[in-house]
């Protein structure tokens, strides 16, 4: 999520594809690099949020992860 | 006499330039850095109308259908607080209100008091579009994401506040009181909806 913007598709792709899955880690530690953060929802059961703070903690069967700004302390 | 008003006016002058030239020159400086800082890319309201539809098809896709509602007929989202010893619950359970754009509320649900305000932002320091501020709905996403995700990090992050800062209390009292009404009048709707179903 962007501001002004709101979702943007950043990247998609097989996880069990080897190159997609090299695509995928690289656009990860892309995006956490420019300080993100990342969550995985759930889709089922009790909806909740899983903060990911590496490639290695996305479930493998996870749909999507979603990136944010980090947050801060406001005002 | 007018010779010696016009000398000493122009003494004044001279002495007031001296004082104040460089604060004149530091406010044009300062002006023209806000201006070179502005984005390139014009404020769109059509943008930012499209924007808040993304997020709340997201907001949407990530929370129950009852949370959902909740959203979209209070403006507001409940979350059920998890840490075991929450400063000022006693172990009661505790909850937190999440508003777009404005300080996360914790409170205690069982007698309505309020606990904190939690001040927390999610800015993008690139501004790649010309606005800073996510739109309305993903604030309240990113929010829930984090709480329901990492609780104590972001309460971690926030601002401490009491309540009051910034919210109305009896605003939020209010919100907590019409919170449960329509919790109730939504139970009610979906016992009658079972009752049919079952004939």
């Amino acid at each position: 999520m962007r501001p002004g913007h709101g979702e943007v598709l950043i990247a998609e792709g097989d996880v069990e594809l080897v190159a997609d899955e090299q695509r995928l880690l690289e656009e990860f530690r892309r995006q956490l690099d420019a300080g993100l953060w990342a969550a995985v929802p759930s889709e089922t059961g009790e909806r909740r949020a899983r903060m990911v703070r590496s490639f290695d903690d996305v479930p493998r069967d996870a749909e999507r992860v979603i990136f944010f700004p980090k947050a801060a302390g406001g005002r | 006499m007018w010779l010696a008003l016009a000398a000493t006016a122009i003494v004044v002058l001279a002495l007031l330039a001296e004082e104040l030239m460089p604060r004149l020159e530091e406010a044009w400086e300062r002006h023209r850095a806000r201006v070179r800082r502005a984005p390139s890319v014009a404020y769109d309201p059509g943008r930012e109308l499209r924007a808040e539809q993304r997020a709340r098809e997201l907001l949407r896709s990530c929370v129950t259908d009852q949370e959902w509602a909740m959203y979209r007929d209070l403006g507001l989202l409940r979350v059920w607080g998890s840490q075991a010893e929450a400063p000022g619950t006693d172990g009661a359970p505790y909850a937190y209100l999440i508003y777009p754009h404005k300080p996360i509320v914790a409170y205690l649900p069982q007698t309505g008091r309020l606990l904190s305000e939690y001040c927390v932002a999610f800015p993008d320091e690139t501004r790649p579009y010309g606005s800073v501020m996510l739109p309305d709905s993903d604030d309240v996403l990113a929010k829930w994401m984090a709480l329901t995700g990492d609780e104590r990090r972001l309460i971690a992050t926030a601002n401490v506040h009491l309540p009051g800062r910034q919210l109305d209390p009896a605003r939020v009292k209010r919100d907590i009181w019409r919170l449960g009404q329509w919790e109730r009048a939504r139970m009610r709707t979906q016992a009658s909806a079972s009752e049919l179903a079952a004939g």
